[in-house]
């Protein structure tokens, strides 16, 4: 009886998470009337916007990433290692852009940094992708501190970073030789959500202008019928391409099946 | 000179002063182990060596090298941990040449390093596995191989054998020991338990309380403790309230003893000696008290029979033989011992 229960709600669960994308990708193939088509998709693709945007945001994104994992792992490195005490409040800054809306970090940015502030960040193009990409690092930053931190619980940080100190290493070779290789599969996980986040985010981009794949999305969905849908399903392909991509990390890690 | 010298070393946790103005001299070659329970500071003093701790005062001298403010990777001093330490993410040969890479020495001599540790730990062919695929002792004789590949001035072993099971504990204790004797080098091993403390070292230092309470050879620390935690620590003994007479003498329970040598003690001043069990006899000797047995315990080739002896319940240890049945719970006897086997504790 408690099978056919499980069964059933795991069923119903499936069902409501994958009635609406079958509903949409059905609806994105029947631009041509009375046929399925791939019409949609060959319009989303031979518009040059969405080439330029999702370059544009995939840019932003790898540079978020690098950015982000620059400032996430030796911090969360160094507060496994030396502050235990300090993790609480750091987790509380990190979740900090989950309770603070994008819109209101924005529009701190285009107040601190606009043409007649100290550092005129909006004023040039370059500067306004600087912020955006700094917003991007703020608000992956939740996802991308948690992955990081999980991957570094997996591993005793304190004694690796001993032994390989008394081995004779410095910080950077530590880091670099011990510890990144250690959390590399959390450390993948933060940068595809990063990407998923990046590459989908419209209210920085828009409010700050930039030709980013958040707000090409937007104005496809206003203006078309048969497009946005295709797309939406586009951007859901990525998601679960970098989804897909983690497991094959995690699948081709040896040590890391190990710790599983 | 010493090789290693601490001297006067304090370490305080905010208000909690671990270890206390210790001084310990280490020759080359010398294996030293720091016994004593958990949080006597033996770990603490381990981790100033290494680096790993700054003294709160006092200097580490090694080869007459004050190393106090030097950073740990700066040291050159092997390490073994209990956790094994070894990095998941390389594999056996990896985690050996690591060090040496971090020397930067070429890749070929680091190779023939690796398959040189490798051979010396008895693992030649398990270069290419990884650490999980890896038993515990077989992880710890790579953790062992690893610290000496970088040759390194002193081996410092953090309770290395703590996390293994009692046969292979006991055999890697031996090898442990014929590798440092093999190679000359100077090691401290950090260990809780008194067994793997005095088969292992060349001496003993007693922590408790963050001081050295005793230093001395394992038959000095066993036979001759110098204080009651040192004596109860070490081994099991029996301890009992005597009355001095004069310097070269003193009573228990009415039984004058002739000690052979003089003692720091007032006549009529209240004293503690100690007897180690394999100390007493059954029967009439040297110095015969009265006993009731109380109980007795089968521990193998030793039977421990516990007796009541002037007030006090002791043990006595004798070889488990078949012809000589142990006398029965609640019988009358007597137990002797030599006044020379007598230990008098100074505090």
């Amino acid at each position: 009886m408690s099978r056919i229960v499980a069964w059933a709600t795991l069923i119903f669960g499936a069902l409501f998470f994958l009635l609406p994308l079958i509903g949409m990708t059905e609806f994105s193939l029947k631009m041509r009337r009375g046929v399925y088509s791939f019409d949609a998709y060959i319009k989303v693709f031979e518009d040059p916007t969405f080439f330029a945007t999702f370059g544009y945001s995939l840019t932003l994104a790898v540079i978020t990433i690098l950015f982000g994992i620059m400032l996430v792992m030796p911090t969360a490195y160094w507060v496994r290692l030396k502050l235990p005490q300090a993790r609480p409040v750091v987790e509380f800054i990190t979740l900090l852009p989950l309770l603070i809306p994008a819109i209101v970090i924005v529009f701190g940015y285009i107040r601190l940094y606009n043409t007649s502030s100290w550092l005129p960040l909006t004023g040039s193009a370059i500067g306004t992708d600087i912020l955006l990409t700094m917003g991007y690092v703020t608000l992956a930053m939740p996802n991308m501190y948690r992955a990081v931190d999980t991957g570094l619980r997996t591993i005793d940080v304190v004694t690796l970073t001993e032994a390989a100190q008394s081995l004779g290493a410095g910080w950077f070779t530590i880091m670099m030789r011990v510890i990144l290789p250690n959390v590399l599969v959390g450390v993948l996980s933060g940068a595809f959500l990063t990407l998923a986040i990046v590459i989908g985010e419209f209210t920085m981009a828009a409010l700050l202008n930039r030709p980013a794949f958040g707000p090409f999305m937007q104005l496809l969905g206003a203006n078309r019928a048969y497009e946005p849908p295709a797309l939406a399903v586009i951007a859901f392909a990525i998601t679960w391409a970098c989804i897909g991509l983690i497991q094959l990390v995690t699948r081709f890690s040896k040590h890391e099946r190990a710790k599983a | 000179m010493a090789f290693l010298e601490l001297s006067n070393l304090v370490k305080t946790f905010g208000a909690n002063c671990v270890v206390k103005d210790f001084d310990l001299s280490i020759d080359r070659g010398e294996l030293v182990s720091l016994l004593g329970p958990s949080g006597c500071g033996k770990t603490t003093v381990l981790r100033m060596v290494a680096g790993f701790e700054t003294p709160t005062a006092g200097t580490i001298k090694i080869d007459g090298h004050d190393v106090t403010a030097q950073k740990p990777n700066e040291r050159a001093i092997g390490l073994m941990f209990q956790a094994y330490a070894l990095f998941p993410n390389m594999t056996v040969a990896d985690n050996v040449a690591f060090g040496l890479k971090v020397k930067g020495v070429a890749r070929a001599e680091r190779d023939k390093v690796v398959v040189e540790m490798l051979r010396l730990i008895g693992l030649p062919d398990l270069g290419g596995r990884f650490p999980f695929q890896l038993s515990g002792g077989q992880q710890q004789r790579v953790a062992l191989a690893r610290a000496l590949a970088v040759r390194p001035r002193l081996l410092l072993l953090d309770e290395p054998l703590s996390a293994l099971d009692a046969k292979i504990r006991l055999s890697l204790r031996t090898e442990i020991r014929e590798i440092q004797r093999e190679l000359g080098i100077t090691a401290i091993f950090v260990t809780h338990d008194q067994e793997e403390a005095l088969s292992m070292s060349d001496r003993v230092v007693v922590m408790n309380g963050g001081i050295a309470e005793q230093i001395g050879t394992p038959f000095e620390v066993y036979s001759r403790p110098t204080t009651r935690f040192v004596a109860t620590f070490v081994g099991t003994l029996n301890l009992f309230e005597a009355e001095a007479e004069g310097a070269g003498a003193l009573r228990i329970n009415g039984v004058t003893v002739r000690l052979p040598d003089e003692i720091e003690a007032t006549r009529g001043g209240r004293l503690t000696v100690a007897l180690r069990p394999e100390s007493l006899h059954l029967g009439a000797g040297e110095v015969t008290l009265p006993a009731t047995v109380e109980g007795l315990e089968f521990l193998g080739s030793i039977l421990r029979i516990k007796a009541r002896v002037a007030g006090t319940q002791i043990a006595l240890d004798t070889f488990n033989r078949a012809d000589a049945p142990p006398p029965a719970v609640g019988t009358k006897t007597l137990v002797s011992f030599a006044a020379r086997d007598l230990v008098v504790l100074n505090a």
